[in-house]
This record gives structure tokens, sequence and C-alpha cells, in this order.
């Protein structure tokens, strides 16, 4: 990803496709979307990333989550036929004034997640699922199951501190 | 900024992550989000699971043309819509709600005025402004409501709210929000059924007013 916003590297963009791609359309149909509908989504979904590609900041994302983002934002903007409200965008440091230490960091949180994740008996696992792929509504979502969140959350969080802390500077 | 007290709850988050969160409430946590690091770190470690899980799907096979047609339109000019900016206290989605324009205001009487941002069958959104000192009129919920300031504060028998501070309100709570001194409170509040007043007088006006 770091070589598809940096270099516009379409080999490396090539190699994006052939792993989400199938899982975008897997995420689509789960929805109730017909096949080719689907495809189209995918198709979407992957050109914006690679559009704003130099929006992604692997200090405070991991390429899964920022591809996962864009294709909820596109689904929703497609069901209710009108935009989904979304955050103000942060601005960016440069891309070689990036912490190797954040980026690091955040990539070891993710995999503990991962890790926790896979600890889950199968019935926590699909309510996982479910609410991650919008199946159920926020009075059903209770405590998402007990995730071990806090410590990612600070993780992110010290990359957006470093973020503000350098856009004070800036003014 | 970082005196925020009083954030959006963890399931709102979620939900709002994987795009289940109905418009109205949506638009309540884009807007905190810009506001409040703290829930901003939240919402990107729900998506970090919901990245996850995307990585976990069983793939399903894409049809030959897909890649080359994707690949094709790469090098295409891009037409970037910018998004809304903030205006004065009103954050990016606030002003994407309002189009990019000031607000439109109704009076609801002795002061206080609303402009609202999206109504239909499944709730509401708009936006507030309560002069200092003025009350909000006394009112119960039939479902869950969230009120987050933009400007100014209010208190009622929950707390003090300040910017960005979120009062989350449901079936339980019966509140009288009081706008603080200072400048005059604006808040943005959202709620996915009517109100319920306990005065007459705003039970009369409820279907004038679409609160
Ligand atoms: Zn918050
Ligand atoms: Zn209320």
């Amino acid at each position: 990803m770091i070589a598809v916003r940096d270099q516009r590297d379409k080999t490396a963009f090539a190699q994006l496709f052939d792993f989400y791609a199938p899982r975008l359309k897997a995420m689509a149909v789960r929805t109730g979307m017909r096949s080719d509908e689907a495809e189209d989504i995918v198709q979407e979904v992957l050109l914006t990333a690679w559009r704003k590609a130099a929006q992604f900041d692997p200090e405070r994302a991991q390429v899964s989550s920022w591809i996962y983002q864009i294709a909820r934002n596109r689904q929703v903007d497609l069901v209710r036929k009108e935009r989904r409200p979304v955050p103000e965008e942060l601005k960016l440091p440069d891309a070689d004034d990036e912490d190797a230490n954040q980026v690091l960091g955040l990539e070891q949180e993710t995999s503990q997640l991962k890790a926790a994740l896979s600890t889950l008996s199968e019935d926590q696992r699909i309510v996982v699922e479910k609410a991650y792929l919008g199946e159920l509504s926020h009075s059903e979502i209770r405590d998402v199951t007990g995730l071990p969140l806090g410590t990612i959350k600070s993780r992110i969080r010290l990359g957006l501190e470093r973020l503000r802390h350098e856009l004070k500077e800036l003014r | 900024m970082s005196d925020i007290k009083h954030h959006i709850p963890e399931n709102l988050i979620a939900a709002y992550a994987s795009g289940a969160l109905g418009h109205h409430f949506a638009l309540v946590v884009a807007t905190h989000v810009s506001m409040c690091t703290q829930c901003r770190a939240a919402l990107a470690a729900h998506e970090t699971i919901g990245g996850l899980v995307l990585e976990d799907l069983d793939a399903q096979p894409v049809s030959m043309g897909v890649k080359s047609n994707l690949m094709a339109q790469l090098d295409a000019p891009i037409e970037v819509e910018p998004a809304p900016k903030r205006m004065g206290a009103y954050p990016g989605p606030v002003m994407g709600a309002l189009g990019g324009d000031v607000p439109k205001w109704r009076s609801l009487g002795f002061g206080s005025k609303q402009s609202i941002l999206h109504n239909d069958a499944t709730g509401s959104v708009r936006l507030l402004f309560i002069p200092p000192g003025q009350a909000m009129p006394d009112h119960g919920h039939n479902g869950l409501e969230l009120t987050l300031v933009l400007q100014g504060s209010f208190h009622d028998e929950d707390g003090a709210f300040g910017v960005g501070d979120v009062e989350v309100a449901d079936e339980d709570v019966e509140h009288t929000p009081i706008a603080g001194n200072g400048p005059p409170c604006i808040c943005l509040a959202a709620t996915d059924a009517p109100l319920r007043f306990s005065g007459l007088v705003p039970r009369i006006l409820q279907p004038l007013f679409r609160i």
C-alpha cells in the first residue's frame, strides 16, 4: 500500500486487488447483492483506494481497516442513496517523516487483536462477523463480546496526538 | 478540545463503523469524531476489527474482466469532490448536511431556534439554538436521543455539557436542558423517535415544529 501511495506502483496495486477483490466481493454478496452488483462495488472501492491513497496513514490504520472503511462508506451511500456523514479528515504528516515505531506498534497491536479474535468461540466469532458486516443494530451490539480494544485504541491515539502536535507546529 | 467529558457510547461507534447506524445518529457520531481524538481512536480501533473480519472472509472468485477493467481506469483523470469544510462552530459533517450553507433557523419561541437537517420515519437530526439561561422544553424520549454541543454549554439533571460533549438520553430520561451563561448554546440533536413533552403547550406545538 505504501508503494501504491508513494510510487503509484500499479504492480503493487494489482497485488492489493488479488487479495482484497474476492473478499470485498464476499462482503457485498453477504449484504444481499447480486454477483455483478458486488463486482461493481469491488471496482469502485478499489478505485477509491487508488485515488485516495495519499490519505492512507500507516500510523493510524492498517490497509485492511482502511479498505474496510472505504467499502462500508460506499455500501451505506448505495443503500441510502445519500452521502454517509464522515468525520473531517486529518492532515497527514510528510510521508518521509513517518514514525516507524508507531507504525510497527500499530502492526503489533493489530496482530494481538487478530490473535484475540482467533481465540473466540464459534458463536462469539459469528457475532463479531455479523456486527462488523453491518448485520447488527446498535442496540444489538452490546459490548462487542469483550474484545480487548483498549491497547489498540491508545496506540492509535498516540498516532493522532503526534499528528496534532505536528499540525500545531505548522501553524 | 481535550476537555470533552461525555463521549459516544462504544456500541454506537461500532455500529457507525459497520455502517449499521441510522443516518441521523451517524451524523452526530461523525461530527463528534471530528472534534474528539479519543473517539476517533475508538472508531479506528473498530475499523481495525472490521478490517480483520474482511481479511478473514471466504474469498469469492471475481470475474475475469474486473481486474483489467479496473487497471485500465487508474490513469483516468479524477474528479475529487472536496470534503465539506468546517465553518465557525459547525464541523465538516454538519456543513455537509447544511449543503455548505448557513443554517436556516426557525423560531421555537423565547429566542430559541431550530434548523432541521434531516427528518424521516426513522428519526430526525436538527440544530438547536438556545439563548443563554433558556430552557429547552421538558421532555421524555420514546427512543434514543443524542445531543452534541457545538457552541456554548447546557446542563440538566444528568450533568453539565460543554463543547464536544454528547448527552445520551433514552426512554428512562426525562430532562430539562438549560443553556449555560456565555455564548448561545448550539447543539446537534438526533433522535430515532419523536420526543414526548410533558407540558401541554409544547405537545400542541409538536406537530408544528416536528420535534
Ligand atoms: Zn469522544
Ligand atoms: Zn432530550
